[in-house]
């Protein structure tokens, strides 16, 4: 697959339809990161369904766990589960739980409570940096979730420790479950933070899939720093009644407006 | 103890080459010696324990064999949610030590004492609860918890306590350790109370009574087979542990012994009170205060049993 932006909007159709079936929260920040986890794993991210324990794999974790569906449906592109796994979402006896378990093929950490998985990643890429291995670990973080102490802890240690092949991500929506994310604590201004903190920092259109493999791609190797990438995005992205209205931080939808929102997607 | 420790650390990073030394800026000297040898192997996380338990995580699930190190309640009871869910849930090989548990560190105030954390740890599935005695099985307890390959905390005093064994016991986590035979009833010691319980037992001795003393440091798992012989075997079961007595050692024998239909009667528990402990001096003072001293065990068994 070479379209990512293709694969982004099959990905959209996805989490879609597993919020309806699952009657499930969550569907606009699983929106808003789409086309983060398509570029990564479309282009990126070296894994193998066969063997997800090897240890020169790329790692990624989706700390913003509440986006479980972005990465339920990278990992049926992978080919780590199929599409009856995807129906079982949210059923007894799947593991496709509405937060990420490790106990499934491909899902690095348990995420669902914010700020873990940064912390984790520096474990990760610190243990690649000891045993001198060439792996990258990628984390994805919302932007409600820097209200977490540890993730500025995990910033300070990641600088501390020259994590360079540690590439973070914020999907930056500009909101976190009941508002604004800068009004509800003081998040703005994140970049500088981050820059402040001793990180690379790249600031893009997180939607844009040449500037995320552009910043993804960007010198990383001999900087000695992590890099962040300050992805500015729009929640509910690609869904024209979705975008940017947190009532679809909780709400589900009905058949009709997942109907629609596939006709929009040009899938239907 | 921390002495002991550090010692075990340095001598056991030749045998697991994937050991890595996790501390939350305190015992810099003390592991001078790993540092030397193995200089990527010693990381000081700072004053981040969150962050810290959570680069445990990912360094063992990425291979490796990371030990935190900090003072107690900074490593448990601060960075419990990390424990849980980046160590426990995916039954990671993380072993996490605290440092000046119970009344250790009695006069540094509350803010450093650590009557709680065998309670919340216990509870957390995959974990495992050791209270080493004394500087002898704090080395074996590190040497153990590195086989086991499990989520394990273990749990030390401060430094400069005595050695209780005079040689090494056989020591493996889960199986408690009889220090002196007695027939009447048995002192069951958690962690740094040891030398607490042979005190009394020498003064039980006086009174005609004999005790049975056993070093149980493990609590999670419980010794069943040790903790069913003694059952059946002992007129009173007497539990010390610096330890609130609220979902402590005891509290877990408790639970068990209901399970199995035990009679629960036979069971004597001296630990901490349900309050903060404030004023009270060092950990001498701080044991007198809450009865946990040979002295005052002795007697109220003594009450007991007459």
């Amino acid at each position: 697959m070479n379209n990512s932006n293709q694969l982004a909007s099959e990905f959209r159709a996805r989490v879609i339809e597993m919020s309806y079936q699952a009657k499930a929260a969550h569907l606009a920040s699983a929106l808003s990161c789409v086309d983060i986890v398509a570029v990564l794993y479309n282009s990126v991210i070296r894994v193998d369904p066969k063997n997800p324990g090897w240890s020169e794999r790329d790692r990624f974790i989706l700390s913003k766990g509440h986006a479980a569906t972005a990465l339920y449906a990278a990992l049926e592109f992978k080919k780590f589960i199929n599409e009856l796994d995807i129906l079982s979402y949210g059923q007894e006896g799947s593991l496709l739980e509405e937060h990420p378990s490790p106990k499934l093929a491909g899902v690095e950490a348990a995420t669902g409570s914010l700020g873990h998985g940064l912390p984790i990643g520096c474990g990760i890429a610190l243990a690649g940096q000891i045993k001198n291995q060439t792996y990258r670990t990628f984390v994805l973080m919302s932007d409600g979730e820097c209200n977490e102490g540890s993730v500025w802890e995990a910033c300070l240690f990641g600088a501390a420790n020259k994590l360079e092949n540690l590439c973070v991500f914020v999907d930056f929506n500009k909101w976190q479950a009941t508002g604004r994310s800068k009004d509800v604590l003081a998040l703005e201004p994140l970049a500088e933070k981050f820059r402040s903190f001793g990180w690379i920092v790249h600031e893009i259109d997180g939607h844009d899939h040449s500037q995320l493999l552009h910043a993804i791609h960007a010198p990383y190797i001999g900087k000695s720093k992590p890099t962040m990438i300050v992805a500015h995005t729009v929640k509910g992205k690609g869904i024209s009644f979705m975008e940017d209205d947190n009532n679809w931080h909780y709400r589900i939808p009905t058949l009709e407006e997942v109907g629609l929102a596939k006709k929009e997607l040009g899938l239907s | 103890m921390r002495n002991a420790f550090a010692q075990a650390v340095i001598e056991l990073s030749d045998v697991y080459p994937e050991l890595v030394m996790l501390a939350g800026d305190i015992g810099n000297r003390l592991f001078d010696g790993l540092k030397e040898k193995y200089p990527n192997r010693f990381l000081n996380c700072g004053v981040a324990e969150a962050n810290m338990t959570g680069v445990a995580a990912g360094l063992a699930a990425s291979g490796m064999r990371p030990i935190t190190y900090t003072i107690t309640p900074f490593n448990t009871v601060r960075c419990l949610e990390q424990i849980r869910l980046d160590v426990c849930y995916p039954n990671l090989p993380v072993i996490i030590v605290g440092t000046g548990a119970g009344l250790s560190y009695a006069g540094l105030g509350a803010t450093h004492h650590s009557m709680e954390d065998i309670a919340l740890l216990r509870t957390l599935p995959n974990m495992h609860v050791v209270c080493p005695a004394d500087p002898v099985e704090v080395k074996l307890a590190v040497a153990d918890a590195l086989r086991l390959s499990a989520p394990t905390y273990i749990r030390l005093g401060k430094k400069g306590e005595p050695n209780i064994h005079e040689i090494e016991p056989h020591f493996e986590i889960g199986k408690g350790i009889p220090i002196r035979e007695g027939n009447d009833i048995a002192l069951i010691s958690v962690g740094n109370m040891l030398a607490e319980a042979v005190a009394t037992a020498d003064k039980l001795q006086m009174n005609g009574i004999s005790a049975q003393v056993i070093s149980l440091h493990t609590v999670k798992p419980l010794d069943q087979i040790l903790l069913s012989s003694v059952f059946a075997n002992k007129k009173l079961i007497v539990v010390l542990e610096e330890h609130a007595l609220i979902g402590g050692a005891s509290s877990a024998i408790l639970e068990w012994g209901c399970d199995e239909g035990l009679d629960l009667s036979k069971l004597m528990r001296f630990g901490g009170p349900d309050r903060f402990l404030f004023a009270c001096g060092g950990q001498k003072q701080a044991r007198k205060i809450i009865g946990l001293t040979a002295e005052n065990i002795a007697q109220k068994i003594l009450v007991r049993m007459s």
